[in-house]
């Protein structure tokens, strides 16, 4: 006797109309199975989102002074850019560690002239930090020690009515105030599908840089990326400790750098939880018909339970076991199939059609992974528990209006 | 705590602008261990008067003892716990839990009562042995004879030693085989527990079991007598 009678009541009782139960439970499979699979997709597509904008340009993590971030000005410089980035690459064994400086000039080729942000990189550790060097189209990237060489972005190359091995001159303001002036020669042309970048940034070696804007060896950031987005966080508090307390450079997180990005993921994620919220309502409108019928049938059945002396709470307590049967039924359930398909799907990936020429297009995989982590596997399924929990709160209560007298004379 | 006492008991029923009384100035005495038929033809209020000793239903007035307890006057939570630790129900139709095995319906009134496992395992098959049912605890009710599921429900009934069984109509539904078997059954339980019994009929062959026979009419009690 290890079951209590009234989980086996509760139990049995489930089973008198077998395929009601089973098209209520199955209810909730299909949407536990649905639910962990689009939140894991989403959690996976959001992933992918941040790794892929962070990894294009801003990198995870920037050292600057602590001004530059919200005055993006010439003056606002780190000095000795290249030496502190070969101690941090030294002392966290990172590689993926690289200087830039930046400032803005006016790009003139024979026939027109545009505004542009001009950056000075290390040509051996940009292509570790960033995607933008792999993504030269036409020519090739900087090379290292490689003065009077520039790329641009390719809504640039065209604007400026420009091609690989045209000439290019730009003219801006150095770091003391002085004129700075060069005449550099187009490598290449990089496509990022990111339209800020492609139509407004240029990039040259950062000693080139220095030389022309008068910065000696200042630079205006640092760019660290981490191994693994995951990574962040410890990396970040290994670089604060190197950094000791040092006031003139500040660290600065990727939410920092890219405000946008967390509230582009929460703006969607807004968007997504509604179809979410009406999935769970619709089930709990099933588990709600599915239970006050039943309670309907048994009218008679629960008078002669209170004839015999059995308080309404108790009757409403059966209730709800058996709904938390079903409920436990329709999660482990639901819960293993979103488990298959998960991991089926972070073997070969998932698309949908025309989403290839869009990831062409926009330096994106061709395929989304789901992300599978304890949130995408339970959010869905544990609001879909309460949802039908609630529902069942009101056939449970309803017993409360119940006579045994009147309950007995029902058929 | 068991000797029964009702007063001037009057229910009435309201059926579209029509007033039925079901009961009309009820007085009767039942003591502790009494055998009591209540006959009358349908509708004479046999069922409202076993309602309102059981504390199914409330009188419009009077007043029922029970013992010491006015049970008219108690909350609906005192008198549930009232019927399911002192009185017995049987009903005509049996009224088991259609998915619970014959011993499960004996031992969930138990459970309720909070008798522990291992106590409700071992009285529930005694019980279902004194009444006859040795060998078809495992059946459910729809395995077993109109007579062997009226034989559970008064094992039901009596398994939490009440001081009184409220049957009503109980052999409506039995051929006169089972009726007997089971009107012996209530005899013997009546004297080894010394639980009392009133037991709603208007077959004859029941009446002759009673030691004290009270004829009802319109909601009134015309006779009462012993036997
Ligand atoms: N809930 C009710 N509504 C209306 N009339 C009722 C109700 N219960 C009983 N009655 C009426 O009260 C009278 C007594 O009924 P009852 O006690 O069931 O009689 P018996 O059990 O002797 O056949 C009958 O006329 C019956 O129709
Ligand atoms: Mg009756």
């Amino acid at each position: 006797m290890l079951v209590d009678v009234g989980l086996r009541l509760a139990w049995r009782n489930l089973w008198r109309h077998w395929r009601r139960t089973w098209l209520t439970v199955g209810a909730m499979i299909f949407s536990n199975g649905l639910l962990i699979f689009a939140m894991s997709l989403q959690f996976g597509s959001y992933d992918m989102m941040i790794d892929n904008s962070l990894h294009a340009y801003s990198g995870h993590l920037q050292l600057q002074h602590p001004r530059y971030l919200d005055e993006p000005k010439m003056r606002y410089a780190l000095d000795n850019v290249a030496a502190i980035a070969e101690r941090l690459r030294r002392e966290l064994s990172l590689d993926s560690i690289s200087a830039r400086a930046a400032g803005f000039a006016l790009a003139s080729s024979e026939e027109r002239s545009y505004g542009l942000q001009i950056v000075g990189v290390d040509p051996v550790h940009e292509p570790l930090v960033s995607t933008l060097p792999g993504l030269v189209k036409q020519g090739r990237y900087l090379k290292p020690g490689a003065a009077g060489e520039i790329v641009i972005g390719a809504v640039l190359a065209r604007n400026l009515k420009i091609s690989v091995g045209d000439e290019l001159t730009f003219l801006g303001s150095g770091f003391d105030d002085s004129f700075a002036a060069g005449i550099v020669t187009v490598v290449g042309i990089f496509e990022s599908g990111m339209a800020d970048l492609d139509r407004a940034l240029a990039q040259v070696e950062l000693g080139y840089f220095q030389d022309v804007f008068a910065m000696q060896d200042r630079g205006h950031s640092l760019i660290v990326r981490a191994r693994n987005i995951d990574d962040v966080e410890s990396l970040q508090a290994q670089v604060k400790a190197l950094l000791e307390s040092n006031q003139d450079i500040s660290l600065r997180h990727w939410e920092e750098l890219q405000p946008g990005l967390r509230q582009a993921i929460q703006a969607d994620m807004a968007s997504n939880s509604f179809m979410y919220v009406v999935l769970v309502v619709l089930v709990a409108f099933s588990v709600l018909n599915t239970q006050l019928m039943s309670v309907l049938e048994r009218t008679r059945e629960f008078g002669t339970m209170m004839a015999l002396g059995l308080q309404p709470a108790r009757l409403s307590r059966l209730v709800m076991l058996e709904t938390a049967l079903m409920t436990a039924l329709g999660l482990v359930l639901g819960i293993a199939v979103g488990l298959v398909v998960n991991l089926y799907l972070s073997r070969v990936g998932f698309s949908y059609p025309g989403m290839d020429e869009v990831a062409l297009k926009f330096n994106l995989p061709e395929r989304i992974y789901p992300a599978i982590s304890l949130a995408s596997m339970t959010l869905g399924p544990a609001a879909v528990a309460i949802g039908s929990l609630l529902a069942a709160l009101y056939p449970a209560l309803r017993l409360y209006l119940l006579t045994p007298i009147e309950a007995m004379r029902a058929v | 705590m068991s000797s029964i006492r009702c007063r001037q008991l009057c229910k009435t029923f309201k059926q579209g602008d029509e007033i039925i009384t079901g009961l009309d100035h009820v007085d009767i005495d039942i003591e502790e261990g009494e055998f009591v038929c209540l006959s009358g033809p349908s509708g004479s209020g046999k069922t409202t008067l076993l309602n309102a000793i059981g504390g199914l239903d409330t009188p419009d007035s009077g007043e029922i003892h029970m013992g010491d307890i006015r049970i008219d006057r108690l909350e609906r939570g005192p008198l549930a716990d009232m019927r399911l630790h002192h009185i017995g129900f049987v009903f005509q139709s049996y009224n088991l839990i259609p998915v619970l095995s014959a011993r499960e319906n004996v031992e969930f009134v138990m459970q309720v009562q909070g008798v522990p496992a291992a106590q409700r395992s071992r009285k529930s098959l005694e019980i279902l042995r004194e009444v006859g049912l040795e060998g078809m605890e495992n059946r459910r009710p729809a395995q077993l004879s109109g007579g062997q599921q009226q034989r559970v429900a008064v094992a039901r009934a009596i398994v939490t030693h009440p001081d009184l069984v409220l049957a009503d109509e109980p052999t409506a539904n039995l051929d006169s085989v089972a009726a007997s078997h089971l009107m012996d059954l209530f005899v013997e339980l009546n004297q080894h527990h010394r639980i009392t019994f009133v037991i709603a009929t208007h077959d004859k062959r029941v009446m002759s079991y009673a030691r004290r026979l009270i004829k009802m009419q319109d909601g009134k009690i015309i006779s009462d007598e012993p036997q």
